[in-house]
């Protein structure tokens, strides 16, 4: 059986739904990146099969993909220093009691 | 003397002003005072220097074929609106500009050293802000020098306002009476309502002649200018029917300018100010309230003469005002008990002889050559200005020691003073002989003059205004003996009353001295306004029969209140009504009261203030509430739920997207 677009797309898209579900649901901060994580790496995949399949000879797709998990990888960084910091104010890490921000 | 030494003139009171004023309690009291005195001694030297040898002196084109010009010194531009419409800023020397610099600088130099004995102790305590005082009196001679020597209408007009600043600043010298505090006001609030009108006068000018300069206005010398200003009046107003309610533009202009003036010079009924202008210090109501300010009204008329006298409507109004308030003024001081209000309605009535004098100066051509008067009264106008500065500055400087020595203004805590103040007795009779007109004092000459003018006009006018001048000799003399005699003195204080000391006695000697002379001042040949010589010559029926005036209103003046008698009880028991109707000067305040309080404030106050506040601060209110709720009604949607966010960004994104995906199908 020869592997089509499709094949690597569907997967995709399933990480993608999986990540904006856990997103809007999840109320821990952590599952919440995770999700967030999902998502990106959705992407990524998308990134290098559509380099594959339509720009057979070039790795831009590549190289950005690349990119896009150092990036993803000092954002976590970022984001679990600052969930660390919420914990300890708030002593959890429900992203409902982090809505002090507003007006 | 060089005419450019004028500058000095001005400049340097406005120098003490800044020296005084700034230093002020670093310079000690005593040092702040002489200082003063000596710079106005300077000022004064200096301004006789300019003005005699303008009068006198030859060689620096202040005469030309016999006709005195007007010498401008420096007239740089100050502000420039057009081309053609600038204002300058200047010094000009005509003939009442510099009789106007001898009688500020003489008064102002009196009033300088008077104020050294009389504002050193204020019942008992040396008096505060003895600094501030003489600051003041700097700015006001300088605002006051200013005017006299102003090149145009607006420089006129600035220094109106300086003045009217300086005055509000002395009347309120003693801030901490409400009584003063309360005249400050009034005298600024009224005097500033008539200059809204002089205001109006200059622009209506401005507009029609392009210009304010009065080198352009009423030019040098006199026919030259005449004709040029009956030509340019031509074009301006009647000619092209430019008229308004009976009156030509131009007439209106003047009008308007007449209105700024009578506010100053307090004709009716706009004189309301004046006698509570008496609130101040009493030097100052010699300077400013008697001898100087209030005769800028006066002479801003006499400074547009030539405009007026083509302008016959304008002048029949004044000379309308003129001669009622000076007899409005004079029936009024005659019930007067404060001695200051008495003679601050003697100002009054004798600034309207002065308005009356100029007024019925207009005469027509038929006129001229039929007496060959012409400009007559403008002439006695201002000699009588200037003699009149001299004897009412005496009289107000006289009452000060007085009210020192007695520390009332009323007459009933006087009575009997003669035997304890022989000096100030003697100068205060100097002064009442010289206003009632008894030659060979000052107000003798000036007044026959006035009067002379008055019967050429009319003889109803002469007979009015000769009738007034006998009321003015009888209450004069009433004020002067129930002052000094009508019973023995009756001591309140703690001490008897003495004449005052020599910084204070000096400047009546001085001041009684020039009161006799300065009826001798050749006027007729030094101030015309043409700047010829004026032919005159003393016209026996008038004098006489103003002399015989007088000396019956000073005689009725003595019978009645020489000796203690109730001669005045039952006159004033018989005429109640009248009395005090005079006393309480015919109710013109309750009428401005009334006015004010019970129609503006009431009618128009009211639902101006009810619009603002409901319909102007509404609208605010309304943008505001209306502001607030939208923005409440859209709060909630930010609650800080990131979740909610990212759910309604994801909708929105889907909605779009379908639509789109529609669009592309469809």
């Amino acid at each position: 059986m020869e592997l089509t677009v499709l094949m690597y797309l569907l997967p995709a898209l399933v990480m993608f739904g999986c990540g904006v579900y856990g997103f809007l649901t999840r109320k821990n901060m952590i599952a919440i990146m995770i999700s967030l994580e999902l998502m990106l790496n959705a992407v990524d995949i998308n990134f290098v099969v559509f380099n594959r399949y339509l720009f057979p000879g070039q790795l831009e797709g590549m190289f950005f993909t690349l990119f896009a998990i150092a990036i993803a990888a000092a954002e976590t960084a970022l984001a679990l220093a600052i969930i660390i910091n919420v914990y300890r104010v708030a002593r959890n890490v429900d992203i409902d009691d982090v809505s002090k921000l507003k007006f | 003397m060089p005419f450019s030494l004028s500058i000095a003139v001005v400049a340097l009171p406005l120098l003490m002003f800044l020296v005084l004023g700034l230093l002020d309690d670093r310079l000690g009291r005593r040092a702040a005072g002489v200082l003063g005195t000596l710079s106005m001694l300077v000022v004064t030297v200096m301004a006789y220097g300019v003005s005699l040898t303008y009068f006198f002196g030859t060689g620096q084109g202040q005469i030309i074929d016999g006709v005195r010009q007007t010498v401008t010194v420096w007239n740089p531009v100050w502000l420039s609106f057009t081309d053609t419409l600038v204002v300058r800023m200047g010094v000009a020397i005509d003939p009442i500009a510099a009789m106007m610099l001898i009688v500020i600088t003489t008064v102002s130099l009196m009033v300088h050293l008077y104020s050294l004995g009389y504002m050193s102790n204020h019942e008992g305590e040396p008096e505060k802000g003895y600094q501030r005082y003489y600051a003041f009196l700097g700015l006001f001679t300088f605002s006051m020098l200013g005017l006299v020597v102003a090149t145009n209408l607006f420089q006129i007009f600035i220094f109106f306002e300086m003045v009217g600043v300086s005055s509000y600043l002395l009347i309120g010298f003693y801030y901490h009476l409400p009584a003063a505090v309360h005249a400050s006001k009034k005298a600024f609030i009224v005097t500033r309502l008539a200059d809204l009108f002089f205001l109006l006068g200059i622009m209506i000018m401005s507009f029609y002649t392009g210009t304010f300069d009065f080198d352009a206005l009423v030019g040098t010398g006199g026919a030259a200018a005449h004709t040029a200003l009956g030509t340019a009046h031509t074009a301006l107003g009647t000619a092209h029917g430019a008229t308004f309610m009976g009156l030509s533009v131009m007439g209106w202009a003047l009008t308007f300018i007449f209105i700024g003036g009578a506010g100053k010079s307090a004709m009716y009924p706009l004189h309301i100010w004046l006698p509570d202008a008496m609130e101040g210090p009493t030097p100052v109501s010699a300077l400013i309230h008697a001898a100087t300010m209030v005769v800028a009204g006066v002479y801003l008329v006499a400074k547009l003469f030539p405009l007026y006298v083509i302008e016959q409507g304008a002048m029949d109004i004044i000379a309308v005002t003129g001669a009622f308030t000076a007899f409005y003024a004079a029936a009024v001081a005659c019930v007067q008990s404060d001695i200051k209000r008495a003679l601050a309605f003697s100002t009054i009535s004798q600034i309207a002889f002065m308005m009356t004098s100029l007024a019925v100066s207009s005469a027509s051509g038929e006129l001229i050559e039929i007496h060959g008067d012409y400009g007559l009264g403008y002439m006695a106008s201002m000699f009588h200005l200037f003699t009149h500065a001299m004897f009412k500055a005496l009289l107000f400087l006289c009452a000060g020691a007085i009210i020192h020595a007695v520390g009332s203004n009323e007459n009933s805590m006087m009575h009997g003073l003669h035997k304890h103040m022989p000096i100030t007795s003697i100068a205060f009779l100097i002064g009442c002989l010289a206003i009632a007109g008894i030659p060979p004092f000052a107000g003798f000459w000036s007044k026959d003059e006035i009067l002379v003018a008055c019967y050429h006009k009319g003889l109803g006018w002469g007979l009015w205004m000769s009738m007034v001048a006998g009321l003015t000799a009888f209450y004069m003399f009433r004020t002067y003996l129930l002052i000094f005699f009508w019973s023995e003195h009756k001591q309140h204080g703690h001490h008897a009353p003495a004449d005052a000391p020599w910084t204070m006695t000096l400047p009546l000697i001085i001041l009684s001295c020039i009161s006799i002379v300065a009826g001798f001042v050749p006027a007729h040949k030094l101030v015309t306004f043409d700047g010829e010589p004026l032919h005159t010559s003393l016209d026996w029926t008038v004098a006489g029969s103003s002399v015989a005036i007088a000396l019956i209103g000073i005689g009725l003046a003595f019978k009645l209140y020489y000796k203690e008698n109730d001669a005045p009880a039952r006159m004033k028991a018989a005429a109640t009504g009248l009395w005090t109707a005079a006393y309480k000067r015919f109710y013109m305040d309750e009428l401005y009261q009334f006015i004010t309080h019970k129609i503006i404030f009431q009618c128009v106050s009211k639902p101006i203030a009810w619009f603002d506040r409901k319909v102007i601060d509404g609208a605010m209110n309304l943008m505001g509430t209306v502001t607030q709720y939208c923005a409440s009604a859209v709060r909630p949607l930010q609650a800080g739920k990131i979740q909610g966010y990212v759910m309604t960004y994801l909708i929105g994104a889907l909605v779009l997207a379908v639509a789109l995906i529609v669009c592309v199908l469809v």
